[in-house]
């Protein structure tokens, strides 16, 4: 099991593609080093462009170049990358329709102690609602790395978050199928359905391996595209395991949740919400704060077991 | 073309201008009026243009980040032929592709703008390609004094400097007032040019109510002189219109018949005079 952080992972891919395609051009905001992004300026400095610590002008900055036909990705921690810009990545990349690609990493709650400055769990409920705006959260280096080989000339924007931390492996080779729109089936089952986007996609899938050994068979989903998002999946976990457990690392209010209720909502079956409440999110490190929210492995088995009783 | 020829097409396009916001009921018109004479200079005489081949890689960028002021726009982009007058006349009808501020959907249009401070930022991103890829195309940038307020045009102000690039040019329209009074009054600008050669710009002054200075002005720019440029266009918010000129209450509004009629005959007495020139 490697454990790879997503971001290098992301990086490393796009400097390979960058060698050999001059139209590649990493932005960022004083923030190649946390990127890691700094290898690409290096050998690459003619396709990488600093602004500085000023978001809007490297949104705004990487709309004019995809507009000149660039393919342009935009990176920084996702907290400032599309709070500070968020203006700019309505009007002059969704609406626009500038096809920038933003990366957002160290996303959820992946900077643990430095406190809600440093969170974004707002992203999904934000971004989703700018039409034209894609959003996907990638589990693992390998998802990540052939995430990246679709986004290069791909002729739409799309928001990318990843965490920041090394992550195990959900995907153990490159043997699987990613599309945008598309969820993938970790695990099938018939007692209830468990979908995680992101980084708590392991945890889930953990979880559905725990619930098996006590009999309990969970349908696994990884929903990492979240708009578009598997509608189709969505409803036939509905009707095929009559209950939805949603797991993300992200305000309860208009993430996966949000989106998985709505889909369902002319059909509705239960669903339960597990993602950050509505209150400043307690001090710790990302693991710590995922137990004390019940979104690591135990405390999906466990509202699982509580749901289905 | 010849300055006095641009100068009749100023006036030709401000007529237009006219019966745009009359008859779509709607319009940013003071502002409109005051940066018109630029617009007309920029696709008239300065900027490398294809109204039939919008999408041409070498031409000229134009950013109307004063997204308010698109009817002035309008007109020029019509009488320039990238569209045809019952486009424009769409303006105000439900389903228009013609919006109250800049949209793709209206050819010759870059990029959506409307929500100010924008538009250097994707400015110097388009001249930023430029440089990359060794293409000779210009960005322009219209802004508001106004507009100034948005720190984000800072930010880009930055960057433009930090790139170097001389191959990007703004416009500040200068007509000393914004929509709840003068720029001093609601947030002192104080010394444009200082401030904008502290941050590394090449900075002209020009009487954009003059076709003659703006010209002039537009050719003594240095297009390899490693700065960016940015003109502060001194302008008459209402330029054009008699009873308009200098009043805060035309930053939008539609006038009445009387009032339309009176501007027109201002502005056709200025056409006759213009062409016996």
């Amino acid at each position: 099991m490697d454990t790879i952080a997503c971001r290098k992972s992301f990086t490393k891919t796009l400097l390979e593609l960058a060698r050999e395609d001059k139209d590649i051009v990493a932005v960022t905001t004083d923030a190649r080093g946390s990127v890691t992004l700094t290898d690409f300026a290096e050998q690459l400095p003619k396709q990488f462009i600093e602004c500085g610590i000023a978001e809007q002008d490297g949104v705004g900055i990487s709309a004019g170049l995809a507009h000149s036909g660039k393919k342009v990705f935009v990176c920084g921690p996702a907290c400032f990358l599309v709070a500070r810009s968020l203006e700019q990545v309505k009007v002059d990349v969704a609406y626009s329709q500038n096809p920038v690609k933003i990366l957002g990493v160290s996303g959820g709650v992946a900077y643990g102690a430095l406190g809600a400055t440093h969170h974004s769990l707002h992203d999904i409920a934000v971004l989703r609602t700018f039409p034209g705006m894609q959003i996907v959260l990638p589990c693992d280096a390998r998802q990540t790395a052939k995430l990246v080989r679709m986004l290069v000339d791909y002729p739409h924007p799309v928001y990318v978050r990843v965490g920041r931390n090394a992550v195990p492996d959900v995907y153990e080779n490159d043997d699987f199928n990613f599309e945008f729109g598309k969820a993938n089936m970790l695990l099938d089952g018939h007692d209830l359905t468990i979908i995680g986007t992101g980084e708590t996609v392991y945890h889930a899938y953990q979880a559905g391996l725990m619930l098996k050994e006590k009999g309990i068979n969970a349908r696994v989903l990884d929903m990492a595209s979240l708009k578009p998002c598997d509608t189709e999946a969505i409803k036939k976990a509905a009707a095929e395991t009559g209950r939805i457990l949603t797991v993300e690392e992200h305000s309860m209010f208009g993430g996966l949740g949000g989106i998985v209720t709505e889909t369902i909502s002319e059909n509705p079956v239960p669903v339960r919400i597990l993602g950050i409440p509505d209150e400043n999110v307690v001090h710790g490190t990302p693991l710590e704060i995922f137990a004390h929210y019940g979104l690591d492995k135990d405390g999906i088995v466990k509202a699982a077991l509580d749901f289905i009783k | 073309m010849e300055t006095k020829e641009i100068e009749l097409q100023s006036e030709v396009n401000r007529k237009r201008l006219m019966e745009i916001v009359y008859h779509g009921k709607a319009g940013h018109i003071g502002g409109d009026l005051s940066c018109l004479n630029v617009l007309t200079a920029l696709y008239f005489d300065v900027m490398k243009t294809f109204p039939h081949d919008i999408t041409n890689p070498s031409r000229d960028r134009l950013v109307m980040s004063k997204g308010h002021c698109v009817e002035a726009l309008y007109a020029t982009l019509e009488s320039k032929g990238y569209f045809d007058k019952t486009l424009t006349d769409t303006l105000g009808q439900f389903g228009s592709p013609l919006a109250g501020h800049p949209t793709i959907e209206v050819p010759g249009i870059e990029v959506n703008s409307g929500a100010l401070g924008h538009g250097l930022s994707i400015g110097v991103g388009m001249s930023l390609a430029a440089k990359m890829d060794d293409k000779t195309y210009k960005t322009y940038v219209v802004m508001g004094d106004g507009e100034q307020g948005e720190g984000s045009i800072y930010e880009a102000a930055m960057a433009a400097n930090q790139y170097h690039l001389d191959n990007l040019v703004a416009i500040i329209d200068r007509n000393g007032l914004q929509i709840s009074g003068t720029t001093e009054q609601v947030m002192s600008l104080g010394d444009i040019r200082q401030r904008w050669e502290a941050f590394g710009w090449d900075v002209k002054d020009m009487n954009g109510d003059d076709m003659e200075d703006i010209i002039k002005t537009f050719h003594e720019i240095d297009y390899q002189n490693h700065a960016p440029h940015l003109l502060i266009s001194h302008t008459t918010k209402g330029k054009g219109v008699s009873y308009m000129e200098n009043k805060a209450s035309w930053h939008h509004g539609v006038p009445t018949k009387e009032q339309y009629e009176e501007a027109i005959k201002e502005i056709n007495q200025r056409i006759a005079t213009l062409k016996t020139k």
